[in-house]
């Protein structure tokens, strides 16, 4: 089991926290088009190597918070609190 | 006829002890001490059972956890390890796999039949035509090996621990002690898992000096403060060392789980002596030269009268000295070393009575010991990333490297002599220690609110270990003729051949086209023998060959460990005790349990219609809101509008997910200026929680709401029926007259005395009702006020039934009832309440998109023709005389207040209409037709009742 350093209370199990997925910006309802809101509800890149993915430390302090993957070899690095910094979105990596 | 011998130095019996035991219905006296198997072996029974495929009687190979002969069924327990448990007064034990009796065994045929369960039989027999199937398997399921289980055995307490040592150590032999002692000595918590109920390995049933060097370390590891755990299996290493733990001999429990964090884990699970593949192999009376050590040694067994000992290495020759110490007679010493080989065994049914030498020289005897050699079990090796590598000079396969904080030494990486042993478990053990310091270091630094981490970060210690020698080994895995790879799941080298002649000529597909190594020994005695054959089919190296990963768990585990207590928590109101005292019916609805009724639903229904009824619905979701930007928060997540709700208003609202699909509903009231109350469906408490909070924490972090759920610190109670008014009255100042407080509204103020209360004016039962809020302290004694001072208006309880009846009769639908997980907003058919208008809320687009498709089922509420039948809920709504589903009932109910049976139904939109006529296919088969209904309300469509 993956050891998640949340920012806030320090490297915990990964089932104390849930897991959300693929970090993905929300577009505009008013303006978006179905292809462009579908992508953000459905489709992930799930690629090999560095993920920027959102995390809740549900059974600690309850933040929402971001953190990068290598999805090949476990290894979590950069974890973000939203608000706290400018947040990391989809593509980019620190 | 009695193996035991006089008692030994080294042996682990109290032969003071004496425990009575039948086998196979048969009285027998062990020892405490013995396990199943030795004390049956002393008795002189060495056949345990037959063998899965071809049901050919076998005798214990091993002597230890891995022996894959001696499963046996103990009382209700099937599948037990004889040669690991510990035998127990009174124990029932019986062989498996035998009809009738182990003795005449009918399925025994299949060994003349054998040509039909050739390799891959799994996937060949028996599986055409398709059609004669029930009967495969049902002569297939007769065939399916392991003991009886009995379906009315308890469960079994079981239990699991979290534990966060430094180190862990994996295996209890001389260089894991030594390990285990360096890094509790350097400071670190070390946790000592052994397999076996004692620590010390090899050394146990070795020399005195041996015996004494092995006490002498475990007093050290006492000393050093090292947690050994024996009967423990060390069963799988995880990310970040995430260490996995069977523990047998916890006091009061079946089976324990550790749940291990371990900053370093230190692998010493030593070797494991591999049997020699050769016709006859599995004759009982063949067995490896750890198992006769074993049984003189420990349990003071002897092993056969007259050995034939095939030797390679030191443990084959420790193995002769301990048989003539024993008295008995070897008959010849076939010296691997200098070339010699056996070519095949035979025997009776029971017992191996000759060995075939390759000069043809036929011995007699009735035991037959090989040693040939070490499998490395690298399984937790193998978890953390490592991929061994074979050592043709030394005949085995030797770690290639893992993650710096997983160690491996002892047996698994070289060999030497006891001190050379000691000396590299001791290193590795230092090592492990300060690579601990350093991780322990790194987790607190990485710790916002703990003690900030002041001291520079430790230096990580090199790996500066001198290796230890690989001692050079004969390579012996198979004689020139075939015989046995796997004994567990009985493959053999033959079906090997077979199937690498079939094209499954890659280890990985081999072992699961034919099964080989997948067994209970989890490959532990059968990996490499498994690859030697293969290379051998190949015409290639085992190099060339490689070897399977091996994979959790390192050995098997019980699913109640896994599973742990069974601590479901149960959630009840502060009124529950008066409703238990009240002959209350429970319901189980999530968490919570509620009373379903007070023994007559319907007549709840009318008393409630009637006069007035009170409900317990503390388990409402209720959520706390407060901050200026509460009414933003409200119309970013309802889909209607908020903005404009004066204080004192309710309103009621859905949510939608992202997707458009409906997530949860409810009323909020607005208590104050910058202060709301907000109530979610029961079950979605906990969810629209969580939804708010992630949707102000990531997407809106600077509005300013504090949200607290609120669910159980207040208890709600739902006073309804045309009598409401009146009761309420009587307990409290708030002025209930309707133009002051009208439907939909809310108040707050003292009732039956409390402060603080709310209540507000809504319908879900379709009567005039008023729902309180009471802090939860006050709950069960302002229901019992409610109780005594509406008696002279008929007050009376009702139950959840009764309010699901009425609501139905109202028409109201319920989230994940009427609604399921593709049911978008417009399915409600309560288009006012989707805002389009608005500039965002979740799930807009696909709402709108939805509502300009058109094209989407509708709730509609529908009533049988024939009043007296009920629909049950889900039956398929079909188009007229076809089997095309077009809908179906999402709710039923007969309705006390109309007498008539009355749905709400999802339909096609083509057949949604008022008038419309339904044809739904009932589950017994009949179809019978209904008619949509103008209103969703079936009872006061224009709510008089409810806005009085």
């Amino acid at each position: 089991m993956l050891l998640v350093p949340c920012p806030n209370c320090g490297p915990r199990n990964a089932g104390d926290l849930s897991y959300n997925g693929e970090s993905h910006a929300r577009p505009d309802p008013k303006t978006c088009t179905p292809e462009e809101w579908r992508t953000y509800l459905y489709l992930r890149d799930n690629p090999s190597g560095w993920l920027v993915e959102n995390w809740y430390c549900s059974s600690g302090c309850r933040k929402h918070f971001k953190i990068e993957r290598h999805t090949l070899t476990g290894e979590l690095r950069s974890a973000i609190l939203p608000g706290s910094k400018p947040g990391l979105t989809k593509g980019e990596t620190k | 006829m009695s193996n035991r011998l006089p008692a030994g130095e080294g042996e682990v019996l109290d032969r003071t002890q004496a425990l009575s035991f039948t086998w196979n219905g048969k009285k027998l006296v062990g020892f405490e001490g013995d396990t199943i198997a030795s004390a049956i072996m002393a008795n002189g029974h060495h056949v345990f059972g037959r063998s899965m495929k071809y049901h050919r009687p076998r005798g214990g190979l091993t002597f230890d956890f891995w022996d894959p002969n001696t499963t046996v069924q103990v009382d209700n327990e099937p599948n037990v390890r004889a040669s690991h448990r510990k035998l127990k007064a009174g124990m029932q034990v019986s062989a498996q796999n035998v009809w009738p009796s182990l003795k005449y065994d009918i399925k025994a045929a299949n060994g003349l039949v054998g040509r039909f369960l050739t390799a891959g039989f799994y996937y060949k027999t028996f599986m055409k035509p398709a059609a004669l199937w029930p009967k495969y398997e049902h002569i297939l399921a007769k065939f399916a090996p392991g003991g009886e289980v009995d379906l009315d055995t308890p469960h079994g307490r079981y239990d699991k621990r979290y534990a966060h040592p430094d180190v862990v150590v994996a295996g209890g032999g001389p260089a894991g002690l030594s390990a285990a002692i360096a890094a509790a000595e350097a400071g670190s918590s070390v946790m000592l898992v052994e397999h076996e109920h004692h620590v010390g390995g090899h050394l146990l049933w070795g020399s005195e000096a041996d015996r004494a060097r092995a006490t002498d370390l475990v007093a050290a590891a006492a000393a050093a403060g090292v947690e050994i755990l024996t009967n423990s299996t060390v069963t799988g290493r995880y990310e970040d060392n995430w260490i996995a733990i069977s523990q047998r001999n916890h006091p009061g429990v079946v089976e324990r789980l550790i749940k291990a964090r371990a900053k370093t884990l230190v692998v010493a699970a030593g070797t494991i002596e591999r049997p020699y593949v050769f016709k006859g192999n599995d004759l009982p009376g063949v067995m490896t030269s750890g198992a006769v050590r074993r049984l003189i040694n420990l349990y003071g067994v002897k092993p056969g009268t007259q050995a034939v000992v095939l030797s390679a290495n030191e443990s084959g020759d420790a193995a002769i000295d301990d048989l003539r110490r024993a008295g008995v007679s070897i008959a010849r010493v076939v010296d691997a070393l200098t070339g010699e080989r056996i070519v095949a065994a035979n025997g009776s049914k029971t017992r191996v009575k000759e060995v075939i030498l390759d000069d043809g020289a036929k011995i007699k005897c009735d035991l037959l010991v090989t040693a040939v050699g070490w499998t490395t079990p690298t399984s937790l090796l193998n978890m953390a990333g490592d991929r061994p590598v074979y050592d043709a000079n030394a005949a085995r396969f030797f770690p290639a490297g893992a993650p710096d904080n997983v160690l491996a030494t002892g047996g698994m990486v070289g060999d030497g002599s006891i001190e050379d042993l000691l000396e590299h478990g001791r290193a590795t053990g230092e090592l492990a220690a300060g690579r601990a310091v350093v991780v322990a270091h790194r987790l607190q630094a990485a710790t916002a609110r703990a003690t900030a981490v002041v001291s520079p970060e430790p230096n990580y210690p090199a790996d500066e270990r001198t290796p230890l020698d690989r001692w050079p080994h004969p390579e012996l895995f198979r004689a020139s003729t075939h015989g046995i790879v796997d004994y567990s799941e009985d493959v053999s080298s033959k079906d090997l051949y077979s199937a690498a002649a079939e094209g499954f000529d890659s280890v990985e597909l081999l072992k699961r086209f034919t099964t080989a190594t997948m067994g209970p020994s989890q490959g532990k005695l059968e990996t490499v023998n498994t690859v030697a054959v293969l290379a051998q089919a190949r015409g290639e190296s085992i190099a060339d060959v490689g070897t399977t990963v091996w994979r959790p768990p390192y050995a098997p585990i019980s699913l109640g460990a896994l599973a742990g207590r069974i601590n479901e928590p149960k959630r009840v109101s502060v009124i529950q005790p008066w409703h238990e005292a009240n002959d209350a019916t429970p319901i189980l609805a999530g968490q919570w349990v509620r009373p379903d009724h007070y023994g007559d639903a319907a007549a709840e229904v009318r008393n409630t219609r009637e006069n007035v009824g009170i409900i317990d619905v503390t388990p409402l979701g209720k959520l706390d809101l407060q901050g200026p930007d509460v009414s933003k928060l409200l119309s970013l997540l309802y889909t209607n509008k908020w903005m404009q709700l004066p204080i004192g208003g309710v309103r009621y609202g859905i949510m939608c997910a992202e997707d458009g699909v409906v997530l949860d509903d409810g009323v909020t009231a607005r208590l104050g200026e910058d202060h709301y109350l907000m109530t979610t469906t029961s079950s979605g408490a906990g969810t629209i929680w969580n939804w708010i909070e992630m949707w102000l924490q990531t997407e809106r972090p600077d509005w300013q709401v504090h949200v607290m759920p609120v669910t159980t610190g207040l208890t709600s109670i739902n006073i309804a029926g045309p009598k409401s008014r009146e009761l309420l009255s009587r307990l409290t100042e708030i002025d209930l007259d309707p133009k002051a407080f009208p439907y939909m509204n809310v108040r707050q103020g003292t009732i039956a005395g409390v402060d603080d209360c709310v209540t507000w004016r809504i319908g879900f039962t379709g009567e005039l009702s008023y729902e309180i809020h009471v802090p939860s302290g006050h709950g069960l004694a302002t229901w019992e006020r409610l109780l005594a001072e509406g008696k002279d208006l008929g007050v009376k309880p009702f139950g959840l039934e009764a309010q699901r009846i009425m609501r139905l009769e109202k028409g109201h639908f319920i989230v994940g009832q009427d609604t399921d997980g593709l049911s978008k907003a417009p399915v409600t058919g309560l288009d006012p309440l989707l805002k389009l208008d608005k500039d965002d809320w979740a799930g807009l687009p696909e709402v709108k998109w939805t509502l300009e498709s058109g094209d989407h089922p509708i709730i509609v509420a529908c009533q049988p023709d024939d009043g007296s039948i009920v629909p049950e809920e889900a039956a398929q709504i079909l188009r007229a005389g076809t089997s095309e589903i077009v809908g179906r009932i999402t709710s039923s109910r007969m309705s006390p207040t109309l007498d008539r049976s009355i749905c709400l139904a999802q339909v096609a939109k083509e057949f949604a209409a008022a008038g419309t006529s339904l044809e739904v296919l009932l589950v017994d088969g009949h179809r019978i037709t209904a008619t949509v209904m103008e209103h969703h309300a079936h009872f006061d469509p224009e709510g008089e009742r409810l806005r009085g």
